[in-house]
């Protein structure tokens, strides 16, 4: 984090301390953007008895990716403003830009989804051919917590750019990008199997790594690891996470 | 005794309830109810394949539609060796999830350390020693070699060719015997650690290395004169599976597949990575775009990785291989007994003996681990099946707070429909076998 009054800085100092050499670009609050995570004390998750283990004074706290303002550095400059110019309602559309650790992400507002990666696709100036990933991430504890993860490639330019598009649980649908790259057709299943994301206009958006009857997302933060209680001996043994601490 | 007409799956009333038997019926039996009248004029048939079954690379599952020989349609369904390593990463220290996502593609180990811990780094804003680095890259390029000659292996087995098998498993057999001199174990290695290995190098891997060269040499000239020029062998492997640069990259299709549809995107030589940049080697490619250019490229990269080995041997010098930096480097000072790898009997003296801060110290980096700045992190690697990508988000705590792995294996296979429909029912297995999927890293 880049100052302590964004994220006090904790016990275990060392490594935030070193964050803020990492972090160059400029702070500032991104619009409707709640912080990432849940507060969380402690190590091993332990409530309502003493603490023996010496970890109970740690506190993880939510974050929020700062916004970067420009000139943002490398070449992104340079493609954003091919896209400004390829996008007229750019601004709309990308609702926070984050440079970190040398990469670009845009944050894009699901309706604009689709238009904005056809031209990141078609554009000459632009070229993403190749949509190399996506996947989800699980923010808990912010308003928009499931977020859906593309990693393209500009095979042309050498140039890779992530763009996140945010969603509720309760409304958790986001435009399929299948017609623009197919390659993205099992990995948006994925994600919808084990996230739970919908992705309006995909051929046919099924599970795929759990098997079809199976009940939730496993992804998902509120999901516990295991999950599943195994009886053995008449003898119930509870899911790993509630076994020991692990949260 | 059957007492239904479903064809695919006939069943009989017990007192226990319906039993389906779904080993199938009688082919003649089976043939007249999905024909009907006439077996001649209706010939379609729906054919499950797998996920236990010989030729199909471990459990995956296909679902073929056939007209006679023909493919009309085909469908592919993983998810059978879905373990969930993604979701345990989360649940364990950073160093911890190295042990899980080396067994995601278990064929390729060290590609999914490296690219795990280069993300970690990356996030921990460090880099490796130049001995971790290069070492690592030595372990990568002989896990490349390890990879294929797998590949080659099943993949000859498949097509009927068994000495390919033979003789393949028998050359991967003295790759592993590297791996085991090197990190004490044949496979899932968690060898690559985030700030740079485990351990250094045993004393005589530099004979053992070399040598082992000399032997893959002759491996490859022995897999040249088997199989290259071989009637047999081109006719089932020579237009088939076919799928071009356009429909690579559509698909999402990288690695070897890619490279032998005529591009070439090598990761190492397109986003450079751990030094890549400064080695001598070439990027094989071919333009047939079918299951004949992959089998030549793979080979073609096999002498190439050998290249590379050699010139990371001539590179090595001593150094340290774990960061300089007592708050991440792992603290237990390994090394590798008669019983494989473990705590150093010196460090164990030492912090039961003599040092209780550093004993507080191993106790709170082991059990607590390090922490990593809060931010995400894609970074990818060239593993011998395409672009390895891992998708690492940290929430600032001791745990990583999502790992994804993007897995060529996983994305590859989305190529199957294409390479196979229109072909004969044969030509699935081995356009199957030249996608080279791992279901262990395809379902992770």
């Amino acid at each position: 984090m880049s100052s302590p009054t964004e994220r006090p800085v904790s016990a275990d100092s060392a490594p935030e301390q070193s964050a803020a050499e990492i972090q160059k670009s400029t702070v500032s609050e991104g619009p409707n953007d709640s912080p990432y995570g849940v507060e969380r004390h402690g190590m091993f998750g332990v409530a309502g008895s003493g603490d023996t283990s010496g970890y109970g004074g740690l506190v993880r706290e939510p974050w929020v990716p700062p916004a970067a303002t420009p000139p943002y550095g490398s070449y992104f400059d340079e493609l954003m403003a091919n896209l400004g110019t390829a996008y007229s309602s750019l601004a709309q559309g990308v609702t926070k830009v984050v440079v970190d650790r040398g990469e670009l992400t845009l944050h894009i507002a699901r309706e604009h989804l689709i238009a904005i990666a056809t031209i990141l696709r078609n554009d000459p100036s632009l070229r993403f051919e190749l949509c190399s990933s996506v996947s989800g991430v699980d923010y808990l504890g912010s308003t928009n917590r499931l977020h859906s993860v593309y990693q393209l490639v500009s095979m042309t330019y050498r140039r890779r750019l992530r763009l996140e598009v945010a969603v509720s649980v309760e409304d958790p649908h986001v435009p399929s990008v299948t017609a623009l790259y197919p390659g993205a057709d099992w990995q948006e299943r994925e994600t919808y199997d084990l996230f739970g994301i919908i992705y309006d206009g995909h051929p046919a958006l099924t599970r795929i790594q759990m098997p079809d009857d199976w009940d939730g997302h496993p992804q998902r933060k509120d999901y516990p690891l295991g999950g599943i209680p195994v009886q053995y001996k008449g003898a119930t043994i509870p899911p790993p996470d509630e076994r020991r601490a692990y949260k | 005794m059957t007492d239904t007409t479903d064809a695919y799956a006939p069943s009989r009333q017990t007192t226990e309830g319906r039993v389906y038997n779904l080993t199938g019926g009688d082919w003649d039996e089976m043939l007249a109810q999905v024909a009907g009248a006439d077996p001649l004029t209706e010939e379609r048939l729906v054919l499950n394949m797998g996920p236990q079954h010989p030729s199909t690379h471990g459990v995956l599952r296909l679902v073929l539609e056939l007209e006679g020989e023909t493919v009309t349609d085909a469908r592919v369904v993983v998810g059978y060796l879905h373990t969930g390593i993604e979701k345990n990463t989360e649940y364990r220290t950073w160093t911890q999830a190295v042990t899980f996502l080396t067994r995601a593609d278990y064929l390729s180990p060290f590609f999914n350390e490296t690219v795990y811990s280069m993300g970690v780094e990356r996030l921990l804003g460090i880099e490796a020693p130049p001995r971790a680095q290069l070492i690592r890259v030595l372990m990568m390029e002989i896990n490349r070699l390890s990879s294929h000659w797998v590949w080659l292996a099943t993949g000859g087995m498949e097509l009927g060719a068994l000495t390919a098998m033979t003789n393949g498993f028998r050359a991967r057999e003295r790759c592993l015997d590297i791996f085991e001199m090197i990190t004490g174990l044949r496979m899932n290695h968690a060898y690559v650690r985030p700030g740079g290995i485990a351990q250094d190098l045993p004393d005589g891997y530099d004979d053992a290395i070399r040598s082992w060269i000399k032997e893959m040499r002759t491996e490859l000239t022995g897999v040249d004169k088997l199989l290259t020029g071989q009637t047999v062998w081109i006719n089932r492997l020579k237009n088939v599976g076919w799928i071009g640069v356009e429909g690579c990259i559509a698909l999402g299709i990288t690695g070897p597949l890619l490279r032998a549809a005529g591009l070439p995107w090598d990761l190492r030589k397109t986003e450079p990575y751990l030094g890549y940049e400064t080695f001598d080697f070439e990027v094989p490619t071919d333009d047939g775009g079918d299951c004949w250019s992959r089998f030549v490229v793979r080979v073609a990269e096999m002498w190439e990785s050998l290249k590379i080995v050699e010139q990371v041997l001539d590179r090595l010098e001593p150094g340290p291989t774990m960061v300089d930096d007592p708050k991440i480097a792992w603290p237990a000072k390994l090394s590798l007994g008669p019983d494989g790898l473990g705590n150093s009997l010196a460090h164990v003296q030492k912090i039961m003996n003599s040092s209780m801060e550093s004993l507080i110290h191993h106790f709170k980096l082991v059990t607590e681990g390090f922490r990593v700045p809060p931010g995400q992190v894609y970074q990818a690697v060239e593993s011998p099946r395409g672009e390895l990508g891992a998708h690492i988000v940290s929430d600032g705590g001791t745990r990583p707070y999502r790992v994804h792995f993007r897995e060529p294996s996983f994305i590859n296979l989305q190529g199957t429909a294409t390479m196979s429909i229109g072909g004969m029912v044969a030509d699935v297995i081995a356009s199957v076998a030249s996608i080279d999927p791992v279901m262990g890293g395809c379902d992770r």
